[in-house]
C-alpha cells in the first residue's frame, strides 16, 4: 500500500528560503541548501522549492539552485516557479528535479501540462492550484497570488486531469502561513472530483492539521514553516501521524516511536528511567 | 576496483540525481551514450524520468542500439535499468500509442488502471515485497520502502520477478535475469534504503569485471 507523504515546501525569494504569509508577507529562513540537507536527513518524503520571484519578475527558473540542491538531496525535488516553456522543464529535469510544478504558465498556455506530459511522463507534472475562498465561494489566482481568473475550480481542475497532469498542488491562499490548519472542506472538494493523487499546502500549525488534511483525501501533504523551527520536525510529524494509524514512511534511525508528542506537536520529557537507560545504549552508525 | 560505469545519457532523464548518489557512494561514473565509450564499459546504469517513445526515439537516433545488444546480451555485462530505463527492456509498451522496446526481458509495458483506492500515478513511498533477495536487495531492509512515480507498468512472467508492490493489485517493482536488472522505483530518491540498493547492485556488478 502507497504510504501517505509528507512534503517539505522551501519558498524561495532571492534565493533565500523564507517563510510566506498569505502570498504576501516574507520572513528570511536561510540557505536553501542547508535546509533541504538537513530535511533530507530527517527522512522528508519529498522537498517542493517554489521560486516565488520568477514570475512576477518575469525571469527563467533558477536553474543553479535546483542542480545545487539535487546534489544534496536524495529524495524527490520538485520545482515550481516561472516555467513558461518546455525548454525550461527539459532544463529543470535535467538539473537533476524529478517533477515540475506550474500554475502561471499552464494558465496561460494549458496546453503546456500536456507537452510536458508527452516529454517528461505525466507523473512528473504538478499542477499548482492557488485557490483563495471569497464570498463563501472558492477563486482561482496565478501570479503567486496576485492575480484572480474566472475559470471555475472543479472546471479547472478536471481540465488540468484530461490535459496529463500526474498531480494537484493545492494550495490555500488565506490559510498560507495562518497555523489555522488546512481547509479541507477545499480538499474534499477537489479529491472528490479527479482521480490524480492531490497535494494538500497551506495552513498547518498543528500536528493534527496533518492528520486532518489526510483524512479529507488528501494523499501527500506539504509544509513549509512548520518545518523550519522545530529539529528533526519530519521525523516527529511522521511517528505521530503513525501512532494515529496513518500509513507512514518512519525509517530513520530516530523515530521518536517511545516519546510523547503534545499538540503543538513539541516533545515532551521522557521518564528519568528511560533517559538514564540511554546513556548505555550503544548506536552504531548505519553503513550504506 | 578498475570497473568502467556508465551512466547512459540518452536525453531527456534525470541523469544528475542517479550520478549525485553514485558519487555519494565512492563511485565516480561517465556519462555518455557513444558507441565508443559503451564497448568501453564494464557496468552501465540506465536511468529514466520521461516518456517511453521519446525514450527509444533517442536511443535510436544515437545508433547505440545495436552496440547495447551486444554488450550486454553477448558479452553480459550488468546493467541496472531504473525506472523507465527498466521499461525499455521490454518487448514493447502501449504508452502514447504502440512502440517496441529493447525486448531483453520478456514482458510488456501497459497502462496502470485506477481503481478508488489506487490512483494513478502511482506515485509515492511504497513497500516492496522481496521476491529475490540477492543481489538488489542484500542490504536493505526486509519490507524496504522506496519511491515510485509512474503511471505505466511492466508485466513480465514470475520468474524474472524479484520484488513487488501492492498498489489496488500486485505490481512489479523490480526485475533481473542473468546480468539484466531493473527497478520501477527510484533507488537515487529513496534515501537509504535505495543507496543501500544501489550498493548491492554495485557490490554484484564488480564481481564480473
Amino acid at each position: 500500500m502507497l504510504k501517505k507523504r509528507i512534503i517539505a515546501c522551501l519558498v524561495i525569494k532571492n534565493s533565500i528560503v523564507v517563510q510566506s504569509i498569505e502570498f504576501k508577507r516574507f520572513l528570511p529562513i536561510g540557505s536553501p541548501l542547508i535546509a533541504a540537507k538537513f530535511l533530507n536527513q530527517w527522512g522528508i518524503d519529498e522537498i517542493t522549492i517554489l521560486d516565488i520571484d520568477a514570475t512576477p519578475t518575469l525571469s527563467s527558473p533558477n536553474f543553479e539552485l535546483v542542480k545545487k540542491i539535487s546534489r544534496q538531496i536524495f529524495v524527490p525535488l520538485s520545482v515550481g516557479g516561472g516555467i513558461k516553456n518546455i525548454n525550461h522543464i527539459r532544463q529543470i529535469i535535467k538539473g537533476g528535479a524529478d517533477k515540475i510544478i506550474v500554475n502561471t504558465g499552464a494558465f496561460d498556455n494549458p496546453q503546456l501540462i500536456s507537452q510536458a506530459a508527452k516529454v517528461i511522463g505525466a507523473q512528473s507534472v504538478v499542477v499548482s492550484v492557488d485557490v483563495k475562498k471569497k464570498n463563501g465561494k472558492w477563486q482561482l489566482f496565478t501570479h503567486c497570488g496576485k492575480i484572480a481568473v474566472k475559470t471555475d475550480l472543479i472546471t479547472w481542475i478536471k481540465q488540468i486531469e484530461n490535459l496529463g497532469a500526474g498531480e494537484i498542488l493545492l494550495r490555500s491562499i488565506d490559510r498560507d502561513g495562518s497555523k489555522s490548519g488546512f481547509d479541507t472542506e477545499l480538499i474534499k472538494q477537489v479529491t472528490n472530483n479527479v482521480s490524480i493523487p492531490v497535494i494538500a499546502a497551506g495552513g498547518t500549525g498543528k500536528p493534527n492539521h496533518f492528520l486532518s488534511a489526510i483524512k479529507a483525501g488528501a494523499s501527500a501533504v506539504a509544509a513549509g514553516n512548520y518545518f523550519h523551527f522545530t529539529e528533526h520536525s519530519p521525523i516527529l510529524i511522521k511517528s505521530y501521524l503513525k501512532s494515529k494509524g496513518v500509513n507512514i514512511r518512519l525509517d530513520t534511525d530516530a523515530n521518536y516511536s517511545h516519546h510523547r508528542i503534545n499538540s503543538d506537536g513539541r516533545l515532551l520529557k521522557s521518564p528519568d528511567s528511560y533517559l538514564e537507560d540511554l546513556k548505555f545504549q550503544i548506536i552504531k552508525p548505519e553503513v550504506i | 576496483m578498475n570497473c568502467k560505469l556508465l551512466v547512459i545519457d540518452y536525453g531527456v532523464v534525470n541523469i544528475q540525481s542517479v550520478v549525485n548518489a553514485l558519487n555519494f557512494l565512492g563511485y565516480t561514473p561517465w556519462l555518455s551514450a557513444k558507441k565508443a565509450d559503451i564497448e568501453k564499459a564494464d557496468i552501465y546504469i540506465f536511468p529514466g524520468i520521461g516518456a517511453f517513445a521519446e525514450a527509444m526515439k533517442n536511443l535510436k537516433n544515437l545508433r547505440i542500439i545495436e552496440t547495447l545488444n551486444r554488450q550486454i546480451l553477448i558479452a553480459k555485462k550488468p546493467i541496472l535499468g531504473i525506472c523507465l530505463g527498466m521499461q525499455v527492456l521490454a518487448e514493447d509498451s502501449e504508452e502514447y500509442g504502440f512502440h517496441q522496446g529493447l525486448g531483453w526481458i520478456k514482458g510488456h509495458v501497459k497502462k496502470m488502471l485506477p481503481t478508488h483506492q489506487a490512483k494513478i500515478p502511482h506515485i509515492g513511498w511504497n513497500p516492496v515485497t522481496v521476491v529475490k533477495k540477492l543481489p538488489l536487495f542484500f542490504r536493505t531492509n526486509s519490507t524496504p520502502a522506496f519511491y515510485f512515480d509512474h503511471s505505466y507498468e511492466f508485466v513480465c512472467p514470475q520468474d524474472v520477478i524479484a520484488a513487488t508492490c501492492r498498489h489496488g493489485k500486485d505490481v512489479v517493482a523490480a526485475i533481473q535475469k542473468d546480468n539484466i536488472f531493473g527497478v520501477q522505483f527510484h533507488p537515487e530518491k529513496s534515501q537509504i534504503q535505495g543507496l543501500k540498493l544501489l550498493r548491492g547492485f554495485m557490490n554484484f556488478a564488480e564481481k564480473l569485471c
